[in-house]
Parts: structure tokens; sequence; C-alpha cells
């Protein structure tokens, strides 16, 4: 199975990690993974902050930059969300209506990907520890994807995973939100880290890294001993021979 | 008081909020119980889902034929001996309410708690006619003790715990007992019969008009609509011209969709129905019947992308679970409607001019759509308002400049790619130990809360490159 990696902006600067045990899981489970070169940001920021017209620009560059992508694949539930929007947002667009509706509609995050089109059920991770997980908004309400990172990770034999109290609750980050009213931000990614405090986990594990880079920076700020991992860097820590039993 | 609450700027506001520590603590606590109790109703139906999609329907369809159902409704309320104004504006309202009142020669006018005569600002139109309006739900009558203001539209003394609500009743009604519910409600409860029994009027708001029989109903826990419409002789119905359903049918959909995501209850204690003045026969009803359908802002949403705000039934689910309502209370939206329903309506009823924040009030997180019983796209609204911001050219001139560069570089893969390779390098003046805790720019805002990652020293673009050669 062909798949072209969706890197995200903040992976690609802030979290080659994130990207690379992407890449391996994918190949781990048979997938030949691209990634083309001309992909930028899925454009949400400016989307959201109410530049449409603007972000169309960029959006129509990134359907040209995958369009000959079997799958897209992206480790992130709200930049592939946004992907998925595209359809809707361009659905009158002359040119680019058809090529919006084929785009979104081969966009997956990877966890939903691993879940739902390989059908994966059990990780052979070695990975050991106490793990919480946040599930992130836009990936739970509006991706609408729920059960796949939580099964796979309880799927892990070594993997404790304890409840995150007031899990639903948005952490604050919310892009420009996190500027425009850094004070409310601030208050949100509070009570979050001290949920996640809580739970005595020692990692806290999500699917989104805008999200999750919210949280450390206030666990670090705050003086916390909690690790925090992109639920791929969890995933992927097994070898390729691992896979095939 | 109108839509508009406080004069204050929207910073202020914010700040004040936060730094109510006794306030985040109530809001949080009433948050967590409406929540669990909203779960448990809707999970007992077994098809959630479901009804709010015939909810969604219901309201669609009574919209879609809004003028339809208002002629049928007014109709019958005719046909029952009662008059019905039209008020396009809160002022039209106020001076058809006062003209009734002062043909009464009313001295004082219970009422049951009602969002819409907030909006229009009711009260102080009827004090200018020396008519005495007395709150009568308990959250509503504590508030106007004290000159507060409500901070929820369910439960508008949310802000308030019983320690604070006791000191009201002490400071204002000589009150000498514990701070106990029950001692505080009985205290209200007695005070309020007196007020009923005294009153020349009545005045309800309206949760749900019926067009096919010309009734107002109203739902209460605590019984005050029912002893306010039924002690008066005189009633006024006051309703915002979108809150009607068609039949008795789609009633018992939305009121059974309105209480389990309020409160988290199957019915109330109480619901009660005013259909014109008594008859004959009948022992009950008002000897005079005014309803009052009000526009002031409503008939502009129609026919626009945000109609679906008008599906709103008041149930406050959206504010519940908002986690920017938790941390700031109602009254920093400025607003007579807070959270994420108040953020999409305030501006569309009351223009941007002193409201173009509330759109910005919000995450996007979505928890707000999830929970709406009738399915508004809240979340969605609020983007399309910050696109009629940008398109108005009320953006900030900073936050235009920032988003055309970005859109810039999100198109051009060259200055993208460059700006991943330099990121690093760029951060370095404020890097230390990996991470940057004072950071220039829009970063000084993130920083203020908490710690910002330093770009690795790999980057993923390198990795795959190598690791391709190497292969």
């Amino acid at each position: 199975m062909k798949v072209s990696l969706f890197i995200t902006c903040m992976a690609d600067i802030f979290a080659w990690q994130v990207g690379k045990a992407t890449v391996e899981l994918l190949e781990k489970y048979g997938c030949e993974v691209d990634f083309p070169e001309g992909q930028t940001c899925c454009g949400q920021p400016s989307y959201n902050s109410g530049y449409k017209k603007e972000t169309i620009k960029s959006m129509k560059h990134m359907i040209d930059v995958f369009e000959d992508a079997e799958y897209i694949v992206g480790p992130s539930g709200s930049c592939v969300y946004m992907l998925r929007e595209y359809e809707h947002i361009l659905k009158d667009d002359p040119e680019y209506s058809e090529k919006a509706k084929k785009f979104s509609r081969k966009a997956y995050e990877i966890t939903q990907f691993l879940y739902e089109v390989l059908e994966v059920r059990n990780i052979p991770s070695t990975f050991k520890g106490k793990v919480t997980y946040h599930p992130s908004c836009h990936m739970t309400r509006l991706l609408g994807v729920k059960e796949a990172p939580l099964r796979l990770l309880e799927s892990i034999e070594g993997v404790d995973v304890v409840p995150l109290p007031q899990a639903e609750d948005c952490c604050g980050f919310g892009g420009t939100f996190a500027v425009k009213n850094a004070v409310i931000s601030g208050r949100m990614v509070d009570e979050k880290a001290h949920h996640v405090e809580e739970t005595e986990a020692e990692y806290l594990v999500g699917g989104d890294m805008a999200c999750l880079m919210n949280i450390q920076g206030r666990l670090t700020r705050e003086g916390k001993n909690v690790e925090v991992l992109h639920i791929v860097e969890i995933l992927n820590q097994f070898s390729n021979e691992e896979v095939k039993k | 008081m109108s839509i508009r609450i406080s004069n204050d700027p929207y910073d202020k506001r914010i700040d004040k909020g936060v730094a109510n520590d006794f306030m985040r603590e109530s809001i949080a606590s009433a948050q967590g119980r409406f929540r669990s109790g909203k779960l448990a109703a809707s999970e007992e139906l077994g098809d959630w889902e479901d009804w709010r999609s015939l909810g969604e329907e219901i309201r669609t369809h009574t919209l879609n034929h809004l003028d339809y159902y208002l002629n049928q409704l007014t109709e019958q309320v005719e046909a029952r001996g009662g008059n019905v104004f039209f008020a396009k504006d809160a002022a039209e309202a106020n001076e058809y309410i006062k003209k009734v009142a002062q043909s009464k020669n009313a001295k004082k006018v219970v009422k049951s708690k009602s969002m819409v005569t907030e909006e229009i600002g009711l009260n102080k139109a009827l004090a200018e006619v020396g008519a005495d309006v007395v709150e009568t739900d308990l959250g509503e009558w504590i508030l106007q003790l004290d000159g507060d203001l409500p901070s929820h539209i369910v439960t508008p003394a949310l802000h308030l715990n019983k320690e604070q609500i006791k000191d009201t009743f002490v400071k204002y009604r000589g009150y000498d007992s514990t701070s106990t519910p029950e001692d505080l409600a009985l205290f209200a409860r007695k005070q309020l019969r007196e007020e009923f029994l005294a009153a020349d009027i009545g005045i309800t708001g309206c949760n749900f008009a019926i067009a096919e029989s010309g009734t107002v109903t109203l739902v209460t826990n605590e019984g005050n609509a029912r002893l306010s419409t039924t002690l008066p002789k005189t009633q006024i119905s006051v309703m915002g011209m979108e809150r009607i359903v068609p039949t008795w049918e789609e009633m018992e959909v939305l009121v059974s969709l309105l209480t389990r995501s309020a409160v988290g209850q199957k019915l109330t204690s109480y619901i009660t129905a005013i259909t014109g003045v008594r008859q004959e026969g009948e022992t009950d009803g008002p000897e005079e019947y005014h309803l009052v359908i009000v526009d002031n802002g409503r008939s502009k949403i129609l026919g626009t992308e945000f109609q679906s705000a008008l599906h709103c039934i008041r149930c406050a689910a959206c504010i519940n679970a908002c986690p920017v309502y938790r941390q700031i209370g109602g009254h920093a939206y400025g607003s007579i409607y807070p959270g994420p329903i108040g953020a999409v309506l305030t501006p569309l009823l009351d223009g941007y001019e002193n409201h173009k924040e509330l759109p910005y009030a919000s995450t996007l997180c979505a928890a707000c759509t999830d929970a709406c019983p009738v399915k508004i796209p809240l979340h969605e609204h609020l983007v399309r308002h910050r696109e009629n911001i940008v398109e108005l050219g009320m953006a900030p001139k900073m936050e235009k400049v920032a988003m055309k560069g970005f859109v810039q570089w999100a198109s051009h893969p060259a200055a993208y790619k460059l700006s991943s390779k330099l990121a690093r390098t760029a951060m370095k003046p404020w890097t230390k130990d990996e991470k940057i805790t004072d950071g220039p720019s829009i970063l000084k805002e993130w920083t203020k809360e908490r710690d910002f990652p330093a770009p690795p020293k790999e980057t993923f673009r390198h990795w795959f490159k190598n690791r391709k050669e190497e292969k």
C-alpha cells in the first residue's frame, strides 16, 4: 500500500522524531511511504482566524502537492481534520471542488489509518510505563477518532493506561487563542496540567503535537516530572520482525 | 439593561473573571454536575443522536416556515381572547408593555425567569411608569436584591455560592438563619409568596409557543411561573419570535431535549401552559392576556448562514460544556447571552462593534457543538464571525499582517522549507536548556504562561533524505 506522509508543520519544525516514528510504523505494516517535498501547512491557523479567502491559496497548493497520493497519513487529528474540511471549503470552486473531494477523502490520522484501514488491533511495542492519554478536541470531536488511539495504546502489554480526569476539556491551545487570549489559555492549560499530575502517570500521551506542546510547556514551567510523548513514539517501539509474528 | 451588560473593555472583563477564584470554583463544580446529569439523561434514551437529529429537523422546519406558524399562533391566541403584539425591537416591546401596565395602574409586577425580558431591559422600562418588577425565580431574585446580573441563561446565579447568597439575604432582607440551601430557599419562598399575592400583573417569558393551540409553555422547577400566571388577573408573555413549535407533538420532543440537556432531568417539576384568557366554564386563566412577540434583530438572521443559531432552545448545554466559560464566567462576555451561544448570538443581535472579541473567546474545541441538542454548529459559526470581522476590516492590523505572511509561507514551499531549516538558529537568542521561557513578539504571550520548545537540531526532512540515500 502506498502512503504519502503529511508531516504537519508542527512535527516538521519541532518534532522530527514524530515524523520518523510515523514513517517507521507505516513501513513495519507494509506500507511504501513517500514524502512529497513541496508540502507545507494545512492552513488551519489562518482559516480559523477568519482569513478564508487567503487560505484557499495554500490549500490549493497542498492539493496539488498530494495529487498523486493514494493515502495521505499524518500524525495529527487536528491537521488531518483540516485536510478533510478542504472538500467543504472548496465545494463551489469550479477548478478544485472535485480535486478537493478526492484529496479530503484520502486523508487519515495515523492511529485512524492503522486501526481502520490496516485493521491493526495489537501493537507489539515493548514500551513499558504508566501513561495517561489526552484526547485532543479536533481528533475526537471533529475527526471522530476516539477508539483507535486508546485501543492501540491499551493493546501494548507493558503499558498501563490511567484515565485522565476531565479528559474531554480542551487544553487551552486553540491556535491563535493561546496568544490572543493568553490569560484564559493559561488558566486552561494549568487545569489540564494539574489533572495530568493527579493521575501520577509517568507519561502524557496524545495524538496532536500542538496540544502536547502546550501541556508540556506548562508542565516544565511548573517543574513537573511527566514526560510528554506523541502516541507514535510509543507505538513504534518494536522491531520489523515483531510485526510478522 | 439590554443585551450588552458592561461598558468595561474585554480584557478587563476577562481579568476580572479569571481572578475570581470563588466564582471559578462554583462554575467548575456546577459544570461537573450539569455534564454528568446530561450524560445520564441522554444515555437513558438510548438513541440520543436520533433525538438530536429530530430536534434539529423540527427547528429547521419551523424556522423555514416561521411566518406561517407565527400567523397561526396569533390567530389562535386572538381566538382565545388574547392580544398579540409584534415588536420590531426592544423599544417597541417595552412601550407596549408599559402601556398595559399604565392601563392597569399596576404598582407591582411579578415576573418568572425570562431571558428575552432581560434582553430588552424590561424591568427598567416598567420602573419608568412606576411599576415595581419582582423577579420570582430564586436565582434571579437573589441577583435582583443585590443589583447583580445573570451569568448563565438557565441558572442565573451560578457565579455565587451559598455563603454569598446568605450575605445578600442578611444585607437586604434581615435574614438571620443559616447558609444551608433549605433554610435559604424557605426564606425566599416566604418572601416571594407575599409578592405573588400583591401583584397586579404577571409577566413570563416563553420556552415554547405552540402554534396550533395558541399556547405559551413554560418550564420551571420552582413553580414560580405557575404562581406568576395564576394569581395576577393580567398576564403578559414575552417571546423571542423564534421560540415556537407547530404542535404539541414537537413541543414534547423539544421539551425533553431541553430539560435533559439543561439539568439532566426527564422533565422539570412544572410545565405551565397559558392559552389566552379564561374562557366560560374554566376555573383559571387570566382576565386579560397579552403576547408580545419580539424580533429585535432576529428576522435579520433568517435566511443567512447563521440561521441555525435561531434553533437555540436556551438549554445552556453549550455553556456547561465550555472550558472557556469555566475560566471566565458569564459576566466576562459582556452580554446577557454568555458562553458559546452568546458569542454567536450577541454579535448577530447587537452588532460587531461592541462584541467583536466574543467570536475569539473560544478555542474552537467544539465541545459546544457536540453538546447542542438541536445541532447548532456553534464553533463553525464562530469562524464565520471571524471571517466577517476580517471582511469588515475590524481585525487587528498586526494580525492581518501576520496572517497574510503565514499564508504566503504556507503557499511557497521554498520559503517554508527554509524557515523550518533555520528555525533553530533563529530562536537561538532566546533558547536556554532546549526551551524558551521568555520569547519575543507573539511568543511573549505564550511564554507568560508556559515554556516554548526550541526547534531540535535534527529535522525530519534531513533525516528522511539521508535515510533514503542510505537505502
